[in-house]
């Protein structure tokens, strides 16, 4: 069996991976079990075939409230939100050519939970409302880790960009915003500091609809983009020098790579805080199952990030009942040690 | 390579210089405040005590304040010369290798779950802490045959610290009267802390500025490269681990005294290099000044930023040293 097979419709041709497309497939599957599983479980356990009528609107009143109306969404949060966190540490690590990097550790995740915790800080009056709608706070999120991205990309600006110094930009600015959020939730009356805890850590606790179709809307225009993008990250992982005698723009593709990825997490923990390392992970795992070209990687990460957060948030409602720790918790929990693992793998490279 | 103080006489004087700076600086950290107080009173609250406000806020406010603040000013700068110097890295310092993490995290770990608070425990878990992380960082940075090259080395540290600040965070997430009492513990201040936390870990940070002290001729041979160190005659393995040791009780006990404060670890070096060069025998008690000196001064403009409340100081440092950071990593030469 050859390992490609081509695709021809008109202009359009693709060489398509078989193992890839096999593999995507079968997580995708994987993907559809774990949403029906964990819709499933809580504290009122529903039956998978249930939970399969309730989604189309066919099981009992009670089964259809708390599927369609508590659990699908968040859920669903959590799915795109790992999704989308997926693909952006996928490009960043294609960019930065290094297996450790990924939106947390180069601050982009430090930069929106300033924004966001500013936000709570400056809206705040003083009966502990906020005097204008939370659903600011994601777009101030996004913002926070927009500019953030646009500051390390800048900073690290020095005839052409360079990935190191990108990388070790990225960590000094972390850090640095790190010590803002912790000044803005010091600053701000106490409740805030509860909350905004939380969110710094990853949650998606209390997810609405209308929350889900604003991610969705959001993922799937970038993970497009990413996915027509594919090949250039491909040559970028080959190296500047490789990529520049193949004929691609390197610092133009760069930067445009860059801004994917910083967008992508934006929208994800604009609206599910800052989960950690599941850019880290996902990529990684996709890595081992699917090799190192991005028009496999990219939705198979996708799929892993996704798996990944959603395992989380059902951990964390349901082992430490009546207590519900944030799906954060459990990513890093899970996410540092395999770091850890790959910091000492790489030590041959 | 030199300093911009070329013979040992001007770097005598200037550390001269320092010195009284930071005589300075402890003065005024001691009359400039929301309460106004000249010398006088100063001296009388301590000759002359006769209870009134004033008094006792330099006694029990005032004066605690500058003394932490000199004390761990000078501390944190020490451990980030001895790490820049051990690890040959010019980023290394406690807070972006994750050792101020490490240290917060086994205090709030403490607080919450087991409900401490006595000093000497609190010293203790941040020495814990500081020693753990210093240990994993060190070692996932120096396995494999290139070791410890300066992005492996912080890629570790900020891996570490991601990983104390996340179970950190996740433990406040679930506790939340933990929060306020730990809040402290996540940004360095030097205000309203006792002296007698001081009094407890002032013995294990004199023991590490004499230390630094002692081998800071024998970090000289080893900037030379462990090889060259080693033939020269040096057993590299034992000045390591002292410096190492040392590095873990001042850090430690910075953290355990005043918080994670970060980045003086990392501006002090870089500009006693540039005054006196690289010999360690001057890096060390110029960083311990000029670190004092840079605490104190940050935390007299921390009580000016939002009068009548106040900065917390690791606040004011990251402001100063996050784009102190960004031009070092700039400056530095990356052809890809």
């Amino acid at each position: 069996m050859r390992k490609y097979f081509p695709f021809r419709i008109g202009g359009l041709s693709l060489l398509i991976d078989r193992k890839a497309t096999a593999v995507t497939a079968s997580l995708f599957i994987v993907f559809l079990v774990v949403i029906v599983l964990s819709v499933g479980i809580g504290d009122l356990f529903i039956a998978p075939l249930e939970v399969l009528k309730s989604l189309f609107g066919a099981g009992s009143d009670m089964h259809n409230l708390v599927v369609r109306s508590f659990r699908l969404p968040r859920i669903l949060l959590a799915a795109l939100a790992g999704m989308a966190l997926a693909v952006a540490g996928a490009i960043l690590q294609g960019i930065v050519r290094n297996p450790l990097a990924s939106p947390d550790i180069i601050g982009i995740t430090g930069g929106a939970s300033v924004a966001a915790v500013t936000f709570l800080a400056i809206f705040s009056t003083n009966d502990n409302a906020l005097s204008v709608s939370i659903r600011w706070l994601p777009l101030a999120a996004f913002a926070g880790a927009l500019v953030t991205g646009l500051l390390v990309y800048a900073l690290s600006q020095k005839k052409g960009t360079s990935r190191m110094r990108l990388v070790l930009i990225g960590i000094g600015l972390a850090a640095g915003l790190q010590a803002l959020t912790n000044f803005m939730i010091i600053l701000g009356p106490v409740y805030l500091a509860t909350r905004a805890t939380i969110w710094m850590t990853g949650s998606v606790h209390g997810a609405t609809w209308e929350q889900v179709v604003m991610l969705v809307i959001w993922f799937i225009v970038f993970f497009i983009i990413t996915v027509v993008l594919a090949r250039r990250l491909n040559v970028q992982e080959l190296g500047p020098a490789v990529a520049t005698s193949v004929g691609s723009r390197v610092n133009r593709d760069r930067n445009l790579l860059l801004i994917l990825s910083t967008a992508l997490t934006g929208g994800a923990v604009a609206f599910a805080g800052g989960v950690g390392f599941v850019g880290l992970m996902a990529p990684h795992m996709a890595r081992r199952l699917v090799g190192s070209a991005y028009g496999g990687l990219i939705p198979v990460s996708a799929l892993l990030g996704g798996i990944i957060v959603m395992a989380a948030d059902l951990a964390g409602r349901t082992l430490f009942l009546p207590l519900e720790v944030p799906v954060g918790v459990f990513t890093s929990a899970i996410g540092a040690p395999y770091f850890i693992y790959l910091l000492y793998k790489s030590r041959n490279q | 390579m030199h300093g911009a103080l070329r013979t040992n006489w001007t770097k005598i004087i200037g550390m001269m210089v320092f010195g009284f700076l930071m005589i300075v600086g402890f003065l005024s950290s001691i009359v400039f405040g929301l309460t106004d107080i000249d010398l006088q009173m100063v001296m009388d609250a301590y000759t002359h005590f006769d209870g009134t406000n004033e008094q006792i806020i330099i006694r029990e406010a005032r004066v605690p304040r500058a003394l932490i603040a000199t004390a761990v000013g000078a501390s944190l700068a020490i451990s980030g010369v001895l790490m820049q110097g051990l690890t040959r890295n010019p980023l290394a310092s406690p807070n972006i290798l994750g050792i101020n993490a490490g240290a917060s995290f086994f205090i709030v770990v403490a607080v919450t779950f087991f409900g401490v608070v006595s000093l000497t425990a609190f010293t203790w878990l941040a020495f814990l802490g500081a020693a753990l992380a210093a240990c994993i960082v060190y070692f996932l940075g120096s396995v494999g045959p290139q070791a410890l090259t300066p992005v492996k080395l912080t890629l570790a540290g900020a891996a570490m610290a991601a990983l104390f600040t996340s179970l950190t965070q996740g433990m406040l997430a679930l506790n939340e009267k933990a929060l306020e009492a730990v809040l402290f513990w996540l940004v360095g201040s030097v205000q309203g802390r006792d002296l007698d936390i001081l009094t407890a870990v002032l013995p294990y940070l004199a023991a590490g500025w004499i230390c630094a002290v002692v081998i800071s001729s024998k970090m000289n041979a080893l900037a030379l490269g462990e090889n060259v160190a080693k033939g020269l005659g040096q057993n590299t393995w034992l000045i390591k681990g002292v410096a190492g040791l040392v590095v873990v009780l001042l850090a430690g006990g910075s953290v355990a005294v005043a918080g994670p404060i970060g980045f003086i670890g990392i501006v002090i070096p870089h500009f006693a290099k540039w005054l006196v060069g690289q010999d360690f025998r001057w890096l060390i008690p110029y960083s311990a000044l000029l670190g004092a000196i840079l605490l104190l001064a940050a935390d007299i403009g921390a009580r000016y930023v939002i009068m009548p409340s106040e900065v917390p100081v690791g606040i004011m440092t990251a402001v100063i040293g996050t784009p102190f950071f960004i031009y070092i990593a700039r400056k530095g030469d990356f052809s890809t």
